[in-house]
């Protein structure tokens, strides 16, 4: 049986681990290569590393630093951050990333995830979307780079299971770092749109949280406060989920 | 010398890097002249198998592969895309042919008829069914699974299965050809293990 994951996410300024606040105040939470170490030896499902400045800077993620990280790591690792063109993907793959997460570029270039999707296969790339609430609370698409954005959601959508790309990293912007759980009606709405596996990301502050996002439609959970900040370990909360029913790796 | 193919669309440093914390000597390699020299194969898959079949034909990959695996009995171990490349054909990419060393096909994964969400993304438990490359390695470990097409072989071959809305092959035995769906590299210890298996025993 397919276990659902529990994915710690963390979040890169360039070369230091930070920890935002609705993708403004930062924190610094230091090495990278330290906090993944760390992750390893607590045996998790799988890591998420972005560099959330990069496409505004308009440079790509230190592939020294994904290189240090993943010969740390023998688990699954999702790397992002200002990936551009296939060739930049072949190199972060082989710095030692099993898969990439596209942002930015998808807005200004979408054609380019149906290339990236046909080279390297659908269960590669990951299309990261960032949701921030209008204040009638509709859904909106969030562009870190600060580019006007054309798509609905609605149609974002369409066109990303189009496009067949592997995953979905789900992020609220509202959310983020104010751990204060998930937006559950946000992943119920996405996770029930599209038969692509979630990933949800923003909010968690307890155990009980991945469990409601996963009711909630999510296949994976992705989290960065809830273990920069509280006792709750990876492990916790699968314990915990394990607990109401949910499969997951132990 | 093992030698890693590297088609370079593979997550050839996943595999590689598990090698060398494994204190097993290896070549990364995508020369024809090098592989041709080989004593074990580990052919490792991210990829679009029609991509993947192109490359390894433009490469001239695809004869000395050929050559190596099926005269010389030179074992290989694929892995995910590398496994499915085994297979007589691919659906992948349009459809194309594969290195038939396993009759069989590459076929969407037939979870989808079931209702469930492609790809097969995440750990599942492996029912090891006495395969030698799972050696010390505990029933129904889990391993680490991303995919959206599966094997189905037509001939008989010893298979170890796993379950996502149907048993599928998990792991497929024919010889000295051996596939992995998941990706050890990636599976934390069990994985670990089935490298050194691979790496350390006889096939």
């Amino acid at each position: 049986m397919l276990r659902y994951r529990v994915i710690p996410l963390v979040l890169l300024d360039g070369y230091s681990v930070v920890k935002t606040i609705q993708f403004d105040i930062r924190r610094n939470q230091g090495n990278p290569i330290v906090v993944s170490r760390i992750y390893n030896s607590r045996n998790v499902d799988e890591l998420i590393l972005l560099d959330i400045d990069a496409s505004k800077e308009n440079r790509g993620i230190d592939l020294h630093t994904v290189e240090a990280v993943a010969s740390e790591c023998f688990m699954p690792l999702t790397v992002g951050g200002g990936l551009k063109t296939c060739e930049e993907i072949s190199r972060t793959l082989e710095a030692g990333a099993d898969k990439v997460s596209l942002n930015s570029v998808i807005f200004d270039n979408p054609e380019f995830v149906r290339e990236a999707v046909s080279v390297f296969g659908s269960q590669c790339i990951v299309a990261s979307i960032d949701i921030k609430r209008s204040k009638d609370s509709t859904y909106l698409l969030y562009s870190h780079a600060n580019k006007p954005i054309t798509f609905t959601l609605d149609e974002y959508l369409k066109f990303l299971i189009d496009s067949k790309v592997g995953e979905i990293l789900l992020n609220s912007v509202d959310l983020d770092g104010k751990m204060c759980g998930y937006d559950y009606e946000l992943i119920e709405y996405v996770s029930s749109s599209t038969d692509i596996p979630i990933i949800a990301a923003g909010g968690a502050a307890c155990p009980s949280d991945c469990s409601k996002a996963v009711k909630a439609g999510a296949s994976a959970v992705a989290a960065a406060s809830i273990f920069h900040f509280t006792s709750h370990t990876p492990q916790l909360c699968k314990q915990a989920m394990f607990e109401e029913g949910i499969p997951v790796r132990l | 010398m093992i030698t890693v193919i590297n088609i370079k669309i593979g997550n050839i440093a996943s595999v590689s890097r598990a090698l060398t914390y494994l204190n097993i000597p290896h070549v990364v390699a995508n020369d024809p002249k090098v592989v041709s020299r080989a004593e074990k194969l580990i052919f490792p898959g991210v990829g679009n198998f029609f991509e993947a079949v192109t490359r390894l034909k433009s490469s001239g990959l695809d004869e000395v592969l050929k050559k190596r695996v099926l005269q010389d009995k030179v074992p290989i171990l694929g892995i995910c895309l590398g496994m499915q490349l085994f297979a007589t054909y691919g659906e992948e990419g349009g459809g194309c042919e594969g290195l038939n060393f396993i009759r069989g096909n590459i076929v969407y994964h037939r979870a989808k008829q079931q209702g469930l969400r492609l790809p097969h993304i995440g750990w599942n438990n492996v029912r090891t069914d006495g395969l030698k490359i799972f050696d010390a390695i505990p029933d129904d470990t889990c391993f680490y699974f991303v995919h959206s097409y599966e094997i189905v072989p037509s001939e008989a071959v010893k298979a170890a299965y796993s379950n996502y809305g149907v048993d599928f092959v998990a792991a497929v035995q024919k010889d000295h050809i051996i596939g992995v769906q998941f990706h050890p590299e990636k599976s934390q210890e069990g994985g670990l293990r089935l490298l050194k298996n691979f790496c350390e025993e006889k096939f």
